[in-house]
This record gives C-alpha cells, sequence and structure tokens, in this order.
C-alpha cells in the first residue's frame, strides 16, 4: 500500500506528530558490511502502554478516536517481515516510542527508498514546532541535519519561510 | 551550500516586518495518514510547499493532519482563512494543487470544481 520507505518514514514521523513529539529522530542507515537497511524513527511523544504496544501492529486497530483502521506501523512491519528482515517497536508512557524496521539489504522484496529528501523537507517545514534529528547512510552519502542547528541560525525566523523551503530544499539536494 | 548561508535570507526577512505580521493569515492543511499518503498525498504536499515558497506567500502556513474519514476521497486538503468558511478540497493531485494557490490562495476565489464541502 506504501510504496516506498520514504513514504513509510513520513506515515510513522506524523503519528509521531500526532503523538505530542517535540523531538523526533529519523535515521536510513545501510550497513553492507552487515547486509542490512534499517529505518528508525524515535519520539518524545506520549508513548503506549504495553497493551496498546501489543495491538498496534494490528491492521484493525487505531488509537485515533472515530477511527478503526491504523495501518501505518502494520505497513512497515509488514515489509520488513515480508522480505525475512525485523521489526521491532518499543514504547514508554510518558517518554515516548521508537520503531525500528531492518530490512537485508540485497532482498528482491525491499521497497524502494523513494524520494527521502523530500520527506525530510516536507516534515520540517510543515510541522515548525518540531525538532527533527535526520541521519542518512546509504548509497555513497552521509548526511545529518539537526532542524535545532537550522532554528539557531534563524533566530526566530520560521522554518517554513518561502525563502527557508527553498533554500532547504535546494541544501537537501545538494548532500543528499 | 552551507546552513550559515541562511543568516542571509534571515537579516533580508526581518527587515520586513510588515510581511512577518501577516504570517499564518491562511492555513492549507493536507490530510497526511496512511490512507492519504497511499493516495499521493504527499505529492500534493510537495506541490503546496513548492508553490508557496515559488510565490514568497509569507503569510501562508501548510501544515499536516492525519485521516478526515473521507478516505474515498483522498488526497484531502482544507483552506482555513480566519472570517471565511472552511473549505475542503477532495481529490487532489499536484496540479490541482498549483491551481489551488493560483486561484483560492492568491485570488480568493474557490476552485470549485474540487470543493466536496465547506464548513
Amino acid at each position: 500500500m506504501l510504496a516506498e520507505l520514504s513514504d513509510h518514514v513520513m506515515d510513522i514521523a506524523m503519528n509521531s506528530v500526532r503523538a505530542g513529539a517535540r523531538n523526533i529522530s529519523i535515521a536510513i542507515i545501510a550497513q553492507r558490511d552487515k547486509g542490512t537497511l534499517s529505518v528508525s524513527i524515535g519520539d518524545d511523544g506520549i508513548g503506549m502502554d504495553e497493551e496498546t504496544l501489543r495491538k498496534v501492529s494490528d491492521p484493525f486497530y487505531s488509537t485515533k478516536a472515530g477511527k478503526t483502521v491504523g495501518l501505518g506501523v502494520s505497513l512497515l512491519k509488514g515489509a520488513a517481515e515480508i522480505c525475512e528482515g525485523e521489526f521491532q517497536m518499543r514504547s514508554v508512557p510518558g517518554q515516548g516510542t521508537e520503531v525500528e524496521a531492518v530490512f537485508p539489504i540485497d532482498h528482491p522484496d525491499v521497497p524502494p527508498l523513494g524520494n527521502v529528501k523530500d520527506t525530510f523537507l516536507l516534515l520540517c517545514v510543515t510541522n515548525p514546532e518540531v525538532r527533527f534529528s535526520f541521519r542518512f547512510s546509504a548509497d555513497g552519502k552521509d548526511f545529518e541535519m539537526d532542524t535545532k542547528q537550522v532554528n539557531d541560525i534563524l533566530g526566530g525566523l520560521s522554518i517554513s519561510h518561502p525563502e527557508v523551503v527553498t533554500f532547504l530544499s535546494n541544501y537537501l539536494e545538494e548532500h543528499l | 551550500m552551507n546552513l550559515e548561508e541562511l543568516k542571509a535570507i534571515r537579516e533580508k526577512a526581518q527587515k520586513d516586518i510588515q510581511l512577518r505580521q501577516k504570517e499564518g493569515r491562511i492555513k492549507i492543511i493536507v490530510g497526511m495518514g496512511t490512507s492519504g499518503i497511499a493516495s499521493g498525498a504527499r505529492g500534493v504536499l510537495k506541490a503546496f510547499v513548492e508553490e508557496i515558497a515559488a510565490r514568497n506567500l509569507v503569510d501562508v502556513m501548510v501544515t499536516q493532519t492525519g485521516e478526515k474519514g473521507l478516505a474515498s476521497q483522498e488526497p484531502l486538503i482544507e483552506v482555513v482563512e480566519e472570517g471565511k468558511p472552511t473549505v475542503i478540497y477532495g481529490n487532489m493531485n499536484p496540479e490541482k494543487a498549483k491551481r489551488v494557490v493560483a486561484e483560492h490562495i492568491v485570488s480568493g476565489n474557490p476552485v470549485l470544481d474540487y470543493v466536496i464541502e465547506t464548513t
């Protein structure tokens, strides 16, 4: 249903935003020596108790009011498991949640990365109140960005200001 | 390119106090739940972000929300403007997003072809 890993990242990170996170870290790391591609998203949102955590990878469960289908987590879990990869989710109420999917890098069913640049850009400029730290290490590229550094330089100017958006789009294009 | 280059943008923008006071006059909210993303909402969100940036519309904020409960009409967006009815557009794509910016956001005329609800 979600064709690219960058879509999964967007989806899970938006769960974090809706869980009230103020700090979200995203890492996409390929390790050729280990033969793995890992995707992890960690947040400091409201977290979940053990029962909710157990239910959340059920595609027919959702924490959202009035909504009975919560597909996002189960789709990423399914994508990892279909490739004989691993999926882990840890959460502590009041502290946050971590989601990690590890794919065998050469498995034919590993979804393509997709447009990671767009995912990073759209997350940070449409959620200016959230601090995002991004790490990407794959395809011969090694990139890190923390929106705290960006906001410190901007000194009160919004990260969603049009000229900042254009700058960051070009910056990510150059580095990713 | 270096992030320190953002300082020049900050200094230029801070000179224009009048524009900064108008930040957030219009809010465009894109439904980015799982089904929205699966229906192409990321491309729609990108089109809005790029179009608003290209037109330097400092008083328009683009943001995201979850599922709106109208999965058959996704991607969905809302245009929220103070003192005016909220307009919900459905079955959006990047081309339609650009038209909404040109006609609704810039000229103040909602694109009736794509409206599914006003509240």
